[in-house]
């Protein structure tokens, strides 16, 4: 059984707030919700899926469909898999469609780091107790921005990738950001801003990280009857891949992702290749993942992605490969840690040619997102989605 | 030795031999009875054959550095590394007593306890 094909991305909707200490992080959930559906020219009675991941407030959906006093709901879905949830929600949504659990999926994502004055990435974290790694990793102030800085440091090590070709990442960012009018970090950077930036955690730079916002976004995923009765353009899910990848006991690359795995799962999904790819969304938690995401996908060969990266060839209309036209997470937002949303939304507005004018994709009937959630740099989840426009 | 505190370990009935053995200064690695892998991080059922039958064998206490990164923003700026034991895991760990501009990934390092406030030492490493 596959999805190709059983299921449309009908409605897509990004939360304009990047700082939002006067609202709760339900009432984010419930603006996206909304935005989503009017996007799609539904109504909250249409939906009878509703997926969620760990930001929505209360364990599990129940909470949020309360909330938003969903009635109809006969399928749910609360996967949690760190940022790249939504990247994997899309993919569970459209397999849901294609065995008659729900007609009309609802994913959200909401939160606000920014207003609640959260040190994301540079405060050791202890997360659960439970977790059995918790007494060999936390006393040595493993850190997000430390954890991804040892994928970077051994990247370099084993293929001579340089800051300064990190860097082209946040630069092309930097191109696309400028043209969002949303965008936190709307200003154009070169790569001697990059790595002139004070160093967060060798060898990353201040640059090389995420911003932290606050925000949301949220999807609407519909069977082909549905999305053909509706007024916006056709974007088809086709091929969807995800995965864990892990320490396996102390025997670990920190060079490879689960990149690797789910998206081959994905391509062969879809039936297509790397080079057929017009568009694609990668979490840019950091520079650095980026460019291992990439070499994982097989847009590059493993080790060749800092030469793939540098003198802009991820900007749109002079790059090969545009990357993250809304400015990603680097620029434009991270909303509640968590940039897989995102990911897929810039995605769909490329296909529907609803791209910002300056970074639209010529043609773009072909885009991937790809997410990473959790820590490179110890156990994360990958998720990959290929999206056709019709 | 360390300029920053380090944070008490959680002990868990799982992970407790492993800390009771920190506690006399022994630096111990699970190493599965019946494949003879040895794992890392430490538990009760081996990753690799899935049996429960976990030897604590006092480790050579060396290992190399796989990769690091000097947490520069933090109140003190602290070393975080992987380093591959001689036994064969991959352990994280901090490398302490050591000048942050020469550190680098194949560097020889030797197991050396930090001590924690009303808690077990845990593993840390010097150069040597």
């Amino acid at each position: 059984m596959t999805i190709k094909g059983k299921a449309y991305i009908a409605g897509a909707f990004e939360h304009p707030t990047r700082h939002a200490p006067d609202k709760s992080v339900a009432q984010l959930h419930a603006e996206v919700a909304l935005g989503a559906l009017a996007d799609a020219g539904l109504t909250r009675d249409d939906v009878d899926g509703y997926f969620c991941a760990g930001d929505a407030p209360g364990p599990g959906p129940a909470t949020m469909a309360e909330y938003l006093n969903l009635t109809k709901l006969r399928h749910v879905d609360s996967t949690e898999l760190g940022g790249t949830s939504y990247v994997a929600l899309a993919g569970h949504a459209a397999a849901a469609i294609a065995l008659g659990q729900c007609d009309v999926a609802l994913i959200t994502l909401a939160g606000r780091p920014r207003s609640e004055g959260m040190a994301t990435g540079t405060t050791p974290r202890l997360r659960d107790p439970n977790q059995p790694e918790a007494g060999f990793e936390f006393p040595y102030g493993l850190t997000t921005a430390n954890g991804y800085a040892m994928c970077a440091m051994r990247h370099m090590h084993q293929y001579g990738t340089t800051s300064e070709q990190l860097a082209w990442i946040k630069v092309a960012a930097s191109h696309h950001a400028q043209h969002n009018a949303n965008a936190m970090l709307p200003e154009l950077v070169t790569v001697a801003d990059v790595v002139a930036s004070p160093l967060i955690a060798d060898p990353l730079h201040r640059l090389d990280c995420c911003v932290i916002s606050d925000g949301g976004g949220a999807l609407v995923i519909v069977r082909p009857e549905i999305a053909k009765s509706l007024s916006r353009p056709l974007v088809k899910i086709v091929g969807a891949g995800e995965t864990v990848k892990h320490l396996a006991g102390g025997t670990f690359d920190l060079t490879t992702s689960g990149a690797a795995r789910s998206g081959p799962a994905a391509f062969a999904e879809a039936g297509v290749k790397p080079a057929d790819i017009k568009y694609v969304s990668i979490y840019d938690s950091f520079t650095i993942t980026v460019l291992i995401q990439l070499e994982d996908l097989g847009f590059c060969a493993k080790g060749a992605g800092g030469k793939f990266v540098s003198d802009g060839n991820l900007i749109s209309g002079s790059g090969k490969l545009p990357f993250n036209t809304d400015g990603g997470g680097l620029c434009n937002n991270h909303p509640a840690n968590r940039g897989g949303m995102t990911k897929v939304i810039e995605a769909v507005r490329q296909l529907r040619g609803e791209a910002h004018p300056a970074v639209q994709v010529k043609n773009c009937d072909l885009a991937l997102a790809q997410g990473t959630g959790m820590q490179l740099g110890t156990r994360h989840c990958s998720a990959t989605l290929i999206m056709e426009r019709e | 030795m360390i300029a920053r505190k380090i944070s008490v370990p959680i002990v868990t009935v799982e992970s407790a031999p492993f800390w009771n053995a920190a506690r006399q200064g022994r630096f111990v690695v699970p190493t599965c009875a019946a494949c003879g892998k040895t794992h890392w991080y430490p538990r009760a059922v081996c990753p690799f054959c899935g049996a429960e039958n976990i030897d604590w064998r006092a480790a050579f206490g060396e290992g190399t550095i796989y990769s690091f990164s000097v947490m520069r923003r933090a109140k003190e700026p602290y070393a975080i590394a992987y380093v591959t034991l001689a036994e064969g895991p991959t352990m994280l760990t901090n490398i302490v007593d050591c000048n942050f501009d020469t550190l680098h990934i194949g560097q020889s390092v030797r197991v050396a306890f930090g001590e924690t406030e009303n808690g077990p030492p845990v593993p840390l490493f010097r150069p040597g």
